[in-house]
């Protein structure tokens, strides 16, 4: 290291001691571009020492070629990865960063991205215990310093420090700090921060970062290393009542049941009485397993594993806590979402839901507003697009156990992931939950096997999907026909029909074409329960549409048929004016000319119009439903009786 | 050698500070957090590996593993990527942690690159790298149809590393695609996959290298020994001192192998790592030369200091 101090070359065993001992702050840096967040982190990194001397003479090398200060070290450049990082593409940009000093190690998220600042923000927020809101001296509150700090709040961050830089440009002038300090006292006073510390700066010159400055010795408080380095980090995570999801079960032999998972808040003690969530189930700690030997007690941050006295069911994805303050057990949540995909969140799509160690099925049933995060206005809302922050009611496919964002992150904060893609698509803040257990399913006599068995057939879903003027209804209609003629009880569930009845109040915006295809899968699956096979003809444009119809289409059999013919032979034939229509610009939202046809990846069957005559196709599937078994008669076998 | 680290490190001794008062110590949260990764792994993948490359970092993964998983065995086995031109010190440790805790061990060489005559002489350093460590790579992942693979790669080793995930997704090509990663959010780790996709999961993504000194102080985790300052047989060229690990070393003409107190920063092929010249034979006196060095780690590496290798590059391809 360039700079050795005394103690690491004349004792080496002291400096160890006082570096075993320190702690962690995590904290985030937010500011707009050319505020000088670059040039403050390369700073603190070469003001703690921590840069070896090729990395000092890369740097001093760098400065004179490509700096910006003259020859001067530019401490940008030791951050500044960023033209390589646009030209790869990278859609999320968090960068973390380390330094440390004698008292603590410090990891810093710094999050430059522009155009994506909400989907980083929050991101590299989430596991910040502090933020350094920059703002430049001479410009002072801008809107982005309020987007920011409302980001900062909602993500739970109670700590901030208000970096006011480029002290130099204003003459190092004390009436300047202290007016932006109260302007953003003000402002920030609904954000319900623990703290705020304002710090008159100069990145450039190093002034109030790890020196006192010369220049503004009217600033009575700390540097911003000096208040970094003993900040009180109350009110943190890992406050609160016990928490452990579970994260696997150990079981190496018989005779050893474990419960392995880090503790998310509060202690536990080996004794101490817990209870299992959602189960409700009850035990005592037996014992609190290390590597290192048994533990009489943990707390939070710490990665255990319990075993219990009793042998009760507890399984990866439970809570463990204590007996009584035990977390909320809901299938319907109330949160705010973040959105960080292309694609905008409609209601009634299914995602997975991860939240502590559990993934279920989740749905937004709707959405309550959207907030404009310049202007903190709420806003009313039927669909959230990219970087844009709501708050909606989700419903879930099994119960979890959860606590509200504001009581504790980890048990609070969930992540949305694309079924199809696998993406992780958006995160959530649990506001408050319930369960919907007081709608409970009227639990029939006669069931959906004994309403196919009287008519001696089994049920199905053809869902037909293809562009408009593919030939669906033609293809459908054929296959009706025929199935008519063989004795099956059918019915046909047009997507042009449906519009004029069941879907009137329904557009063709994507979140409007999620619950029509939510309208028509329910009809289908009610069709089917009693008896029917069903032929639902939709141009359903999206996956995930059409996988949430799959699912709702529950026991019965579901085939996915493709109408594969291309655009130009579609709109070629445009048996309903509608391609032209939508050329002219008279239609919108028209699948094909401005919006897009995602096609299946694995329909049961694709029939390609090219090749096959509606004749054909129709003979194809109904051969295709012959094979499945779905015409010959009998009695269902799996069971189910709803 | 290794009871010398232990002893040394006895002097620093109680250590640790287990009481339940205060925050956890720095270390204390690595090890938690990384601990907390590799459960999930475990918990969420259908077939984990742990790439063991046998160095300091694969020791300190290694180690962490015995703790996740006690008092069950490290639930997967250990793929070790042998170019041939290991150290023997390295093989030697190896097949003593490995015997020591009971571990699964799978060794992957490009045997066909090696009878082709490849090697670290006569072959480019880029293509030699990419025929025995990616290309052997990709073969082991594959033939045994790994979903997730633990490596110990740091965020602090390189700039570009900085924004590196700690999942980090490979198509079925082992190709890492840049805009095809995900966010993460709090401690939640997405690792859903298609089928033929694959993971890299780096548990140690936020520990810098002092940290993973201090830790191996702290823990007393064994090392090759090569991390030692001792007298060994050696060669200088091109400002490069090379270790004299087996008569396979091509010695240049007018060069005669002389005992020199060296010791290595990084590990790998023998014929490709640098040594530096040390008296440091404990780990305090490792760190102190690290905090007083002049260079970084990564600049001890052959492979690292070929503009062509860039570490990009590498990860593109679909090594670490
Ligand atoms: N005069 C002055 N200029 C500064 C200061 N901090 C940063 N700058 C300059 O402002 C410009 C933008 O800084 P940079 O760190 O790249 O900003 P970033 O976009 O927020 O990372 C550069 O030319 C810096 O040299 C400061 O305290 N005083």
């Amino acid at each position: 290291m360039a700079h050795v101090s005394e103690l690491i070359s004349q004792d080496i065993g002291a400096f160890l001691d006082s570096h075993r001992t320190k702690d962690l702050l995590r904290f985030i840096t937010c500011g707009s571009v050319d505020d000088g967040k670059s040039t403050l982190i390369g700073r603190l990194l070469y003001e703690s020492k921590m840069l070896f001397q090729d990395q000092l003479e890369a740097l001093e090398a760098d400065s004179k070629r490509v700096g910006t200060q003259g020859g001067d070290l530019d401490f940008a450049l030791l951050v500044d990865g960023l033209t390589a990082e646009r030209e790869q593409g990278i859609t999320i940009d968090v960068a973390y960063r380390f330094f440390s000093t004698d008292r603590r190690k410090f990891i810093v998220a710094d999050t430059p991205g522009h155009e994506q600042y909400t989907r980083n923000m929050v991101t590299g927020a989430s596991t910040a215990d502090l933020a350094v809101i920059l703002v430049d001296a001479r410009k002072g509150l801008l809107t982005q310093t309020r987007r920011h700090s409302f980001l900062v709040s909602l993500i739970g961050i109670r700590h901030v420090v208000l970096a006011v830089n480029k002290m130099d440009l204003v003459g190092h002038d004390e009436a300047v700090f202290r007016r932006i300090e109260a302007d953003y006292r003000a402002f920030a006073e609904p954000l319900g921060f623990h703290d705020i510390t304002a710090i008159p700066l100069s990145a450039l010159r190093g002034d109030n970062v790890t020196e006192p400055s010369l220049s503004m010795a009217w600033h009575r408080g700390p540097t911003l290393m000096g208040h970094l380095e003993t900040v009180a980090l109350s009110g943190q995570a890992g406050e609160g009542p016990f928490r452990l999801p579970v994260q696997w079960v150990n079981r190496p032999d018989l005779d050893f049941r474990g419960f392995a998972g880090t503790v998310a808040a509060g202690a536990v003690r080996v004794g101490d009485a817990v209870r299992v969530a959602p189960s409700g189930k009850e035990s005592r700690v037996a014992r609190i397993v290390t590597h290192d030997g048994d533990l009489p007690s943990a707390r939070a941050g710490q990665a255990v594993t319990l075993t219990l006295t009793d042998e009760i069911d507890v399984g990866r994805g439970d809570v463990l806590c204590g007996p009584v303050a035990a977390p909320m057990v809901a299938d319907e949540l109330e949160a705010t979402l973040v959105w960080m995909a292309e694609e905008p969140l409609a209601a009634n799509r299914p995602y997975l839901l991860k939240i502590g160690t559990r993934t279920v099925t989740a749905t937004v049933t709707g959405f309550r507003h959207r907030v404009d995060v310049n202007t903190l206005e709420r806003q009313p809302a039927t669909m959230l697009a990219l970087n844009e922050i709501g708050d909606a009611t989700l419903s879930l496919s099994q119960e979890i156990a959860a606590d509200p964002y504001a009581a504790n992150r980890e048990t609070g904060g969930f992540i949305l992931i694309d079924r199809i893609s696998n993406e992780t698509v958006g995160a959530g803040l649990v506001r408050s939950g319930r369960r919907s257990a007081d709608v409970r399913w009227q639990s029939l006599d006669v069931g959906r096997a004994a309403r196919a068995a009287l008519k001696g057939q089994k049920p199905a879903i053809l869902w037909f999907t293809g562009l408009s003027g593919a030939g669906k209804s033609t293809i459908a209609n054929l296959v009706e026909k025929r199935l008519h003629a063989l004795g099956r009880h059918t019915m046909l569930l047009d997507g042009d029909n449906v519009r004029h009845g069941l879907c009137r109040d329904l557009g063709f915006s994507a979140a409007d074409r999620a619950e029509n295809i939510r309208r028509v899968a329910e009809t289908a699956r009610l069709m089917a329960d009693a008896g029917l096979i069903v032929l639902a003809s939709c141009i359903s444009p999206f996956r995930a549409d059409r996988a949430m119809a799959r699912e709702v289409a529950g026991a019965n059999a579901f085939l996915e048929v493709f109408v594969d013919t291309d655009l130009e032979t579609a709109e070629a034939r445009d048996v309903k004016g509608l391609y032209a229509k939508a050329r002219r610009g008279e239609l919108r939202d028209f699948t094909g000319v401005d919006s897009p046809y995602e096609r299946p990846e694995r329909p049961e069957l694709r029939i390609e119009t090219r090749f096959l005559t509606p004749e054909a196709a129709a003979e194809a599937i109904v051969a295709r439903l012959d094979r499945d078994g779905l015409l010959t008669g009998g009695v269902l076998t799996d069971g189910a009786a709803i | 050698m290794e009871t010398r680290v232990l002893d040394d490190i006895a002097l620093a001794d109680g250590l640790r500070d287990r009481t339940l008062e205060g925050r956890l110590t720095h270390l204390q949260r690595l090890e938690a957090e990384s601990i907390h990764i590799m459960r999930e792994v475990v918990a969420e993948a259908e077939n984990p590996v742990m790439l063991y490359s046998i160095g300091k970092d694969s020791s300190v993964m290694l180690h962490l593993a015995l703790k996740a998983f006690y008092p069950a065995p490290p639930p997967f086995p250990l793929l070790h990527i042998a170019s041939g031109w290991d150290f023997r010190a390295m093989i030697e440790h190896r097949d003593r942690m490995v015997e020591r805790h009971g571990l699964r061990l799978l060794v992957e060489h490009n045997d066909e690159a090696a009878a082709r005559g490849v090697n670290p002489f006569d072959t480019p350093t880029p293509e030699y790298t990419r025929q025995m460590l990616v290309e052997a790579l990709k073969a082991g992942l594959t033939r045994h149809g790994f979903d997730a693979a633990f490596g110990g790669g740091r965020r602090d080793e390189e700039k570009s590393r900085a924004k590196e995930r700690v999942f980090s997704f490979r198509n079925a090509q082992h190709r890492w695609d840049p805009k095809r990663q995900r966010p993460e959010l709090w401690n939640l780790y997405n690792s859903r996959i298609a089928k033929g996709e694959s993971i890299r999961v780096f548990p140690l993504s936020n520990w810098t290298e002092l940290d993973i000194w201090q830790y191996i102080q702290q823990e007393r985790i064994p090392l090759v020994p090569l991390y030692f300052a001792a007298e060994r047989p050696v060669v200088e060229r091109d400002g490069t001192i090379l270790m004299v690990d087996d008569d396979r070393m091509r010695l240049l003409p007018g060069e005669t192998p002389e005992l020199r107190r060296v010791r290595f920063r990084t590990l790998g092929c023998y014929p490709l790592s640098g040594a530096v010249e040390s008296a440091a034979d404990t780990v305090p006196s490792i760190i102190q030369e690290m905090l007083q060095s002049t260079a970084s780690e990564r600049q001890g590496r052959v492979i690292d200091r070929d503009a062509t290798a860039s570490m990009e590059k590498k990860k593109l391809e679909g090594y670490f």
